[in-house]
């Protein structure tokens, strides 16, 4: 069962309001209570590590693992460089990254670390890795969004992940970095009059959450594509969160989930979610999307010519 | 005080490659070359640039996503280490660059004027993109110009193609009243590629052109249907068949470069001036200029 490995996963936004500006809003300052509560529950598991999957690092060359063991500088987001800038100093565990390449390779996945001096760390890593382990109490890794990748990339990206957990007898956090719906306000707006972008992408959101809090990590994962066609902006491929968190606690339904916040953050929705593995199943859904073990890569259809 | 005037609009790619394969001293990793397409391309431009008389270069950038409004450089000074996240391993360059913040101000004002939603950049920490930087770079390696960065709203993606068009063109011509009355004279540039999938792996040398092509045929066939309207001086056609061009070749015209520098220049009807075209880990990637004056046009390749 996932508890050798995986003491808990947690699902945060990626915008940086709840640690830049909590008190701009009341719902950033319960998202920041939420973070705050997760980053207390972290400290007392047994945990030895935090991974971070986040889709505010995109990648094109496969899979990129963090792994320079002081990484450090001032990040300012791109958009709301106003609200001031964030320094950081994370503590990133190498020989972790090194041995999550190597499994990614062993099944079939391009990945390589980066250990870099000034590499731009991303604005959700950032925030997440912050307010979740202020003072690098446990190491950590982050794993990258490779933004051509689809849904069996990222089911073996996560199994990857838990053979190097397995192999190095590791027990991790996982932490997704990712909004719910991702539509934002196109127009400044003052922070105290934040909401969810739309009725629909609201309506959508609490329709997650219900499954999150019901433990039904696998039957979202099966729901990704829908997900993505209904409430998330096309900025890639595919809605990709839910596979690799899927992916990495286990493929099952079988979590007690907790929602300790649900808030808008300029328009999207933002969610602090902890799953943690238990007993017992529930879900309704018949899996007809085929699971993968091993990454083939491209199909090379465009190079099989005519049918004769 | 003369009017203002954009005396050149160039078309810039930005792979990090042409950089990493320059080998500067601002850059960190060493090359054994590569790209010398699109490097000799630029080179040859860069030296047209010197014989130029201009006072500042602003760039379009799509590397400076943002999603409230179009946002513009507001300080005078920006000096850092720009590190590619997506190719740390071949672009890891110290920037020193100086900024026309009255330029800057002044677009960003007129844009607003025009109904865009807009916001200077004022924060000290702010690193500038990898676009912006190695389009300067390798088009003036001196760095002896103030640059005017402007960040690329993501219309496509939030709204459609032509909502971004339409944006784009109102940008640009915003931006061109400012700098006619600013006075100043201008270089624009657009900095992408054309044709923009890429491939998922890297040769262990990222350099070894052995190894280097578009990435598939349907690409190039799209880019080189484009570059012929740069050719024969269409633009107006080019930017009508912008949405299908970038929905066929995931372009990344897509942030609007192009458009709002065809916009600032007033959809050129005269012919581009081409200075390469490479692919680019499987990316299209074309050099091109637009220059006003009749007389200072030239036909490079």
């Amino acid at each position: 069962m996932d508890e050798d490995i995986i003491e808990f996963g947690l699902y945060v936004p990626p915008h940086p309001h709840p640690l830049l500006s909590p008190e701009a809003n009341d719902g950033y300052g319960r998202l920041r209570a939420a973070y705050d509560e997760c980053r207390k529950r972290i400290e007392e598991s047994d945990a030895d590590l935090i991974i971070v999957y986040s889709t505010t690092w995109p990648s094109i060359i496969g899979h990129q693992f963090q792994a320079n063991p002081n990484s450090e500088w001032i990040h300012v987001d791109d958009d709301f460089h106003y609200l001031g800038s964030m320094p950081y100093s994370f503590t990133m565990d190498a020989e972790f990254a090194a041995s999550c390449v190597e499994k990614a390779e062993s099944r079939g996945l391009q990945a390589r670390t980066v250990n870099y001096d000034a590499f731009p760390i991303d604005t959700g890593s950032i925030t997440a890795l912050s307010l979740l382990n202020p003072d690098n109490r446990l190491p950590a890794t982050i794993v990258s969004s490779n933004m051509y990748a689809n849904r069996s990339e990222t089911i073996v990206l996560g199994k990857a992940i838990r053979d190097a957990l397995k192999e190095g007898g590791r027990k991790a956090v996982v932490v997704v970095v990712s909004s719910l719906s991702n539509r934002m306000f196109t127009e400044p707006i003052d922070p105290s009059e934040d909401r969810i972008h739309s009725q629909k992408d609201d309506d959508w959101n609490r329709k997650i959450l219900e499954f999150f809090k019901d433990g039904r990590l696998e039957d979202l994962s099966q729901l990704s594509r829908e997900i993505h066609g209904q409430i998330r902006v096309q900025k890639v491929v595919a809605y990709k969160p839910a596979w690799w968190l899927a992916a990495t606690m286990g493929q099952h339904n079988n979590y007690s989930g907790e929602i300790l916040a649900y808030e808008a953050l300029n328009g999207s929705g933002g969610a602090v979610i902890q799953l943690t593995p238990a007993t017992g199943s529930v879900g309704d859904k018949e899996f007809d999307e085929d699971d993968v073990e091993y990454y083939k890569g491209d199909r090379e259809v465009l190079n099989k010519g005519m049918l004769e | 005080m003369p009017k203002g005037e954009i005396v050149l609009g160039a078309l810039a790619p930005h792979p990090p490659h042409v950089v990493y394969a320059e080998n500067p001293s601002q850059n960190e990793p060493i090359s054994e070359g590569g790209w010398e397409t699109l490097r000799w391309g630029y080179n040859r431009l860069a030296r047209k640039l010197e014989k130029l008389d201009y006072d500042a270069i602003v760039v379009f950038t799509p590397h400076w996503q943002t999603y409230v409004g179009t946002h513009f450089l507001g300080l005078p000074r920006f000096k850092s280490k720009s590190v590619d996240p997506i190719f740390p391993n071949i672009f890891r360059y110290n920037y020193d660059m100086e900024v026309d913040v009255d330029l800057s101000e002044a677009m960003c004002e007129k844009a607003a004027e025009a109904g865009l939603i807009t916001r200077m950049m004022r924060n000290p920490d702010f690193r500038v993109d990898y676009g912006t930087i190695t389009s300067c770079h390798m088009l003036n390696p001196k760095w002896d110009k103030p640059v005017i960065t402007i960040s690329s709203n993501r219309n496509t993606h939030y709204y459609s193609a032509e909502v971004m068009i339409e944006q784009a063109l109102a940008l640009g011509k915003a931006c061109r009243d400012a700098i006619e009355e600013s006075g100043k004279r201008v270089v624009l540039v657009s900095s992408h590629s054309l044709s923009h999938r890429h491939f998922v792996t890297e040769s262990p040398l990222p350099e070894d052109m052995s190894r280097e092509h578009i990435y598939n045929h349907s690409q190039y066939v799209w880019d080189m249907a484009l570059i012929k309207l740069f050719r024969e001086g269409k633009m107006k056609e080019a930017i009508d068949i912008m949405p299908e061009y970038t929905e066929q070749t995931i372009a990344e015209t897509e942030g609007g470069g192009i458009i709002w520098m065809m916009g600032a220049m007033g959809m050129p009807d005269y012919p581009a001036e081409i200075y390469g075209y490479q692919s680019v880990i499987g990316t299209g990637n074309c050099i091109a200029a637009w220059v006003p004056e009749p007389d200072a046009r030239e036909i490079v390749l």
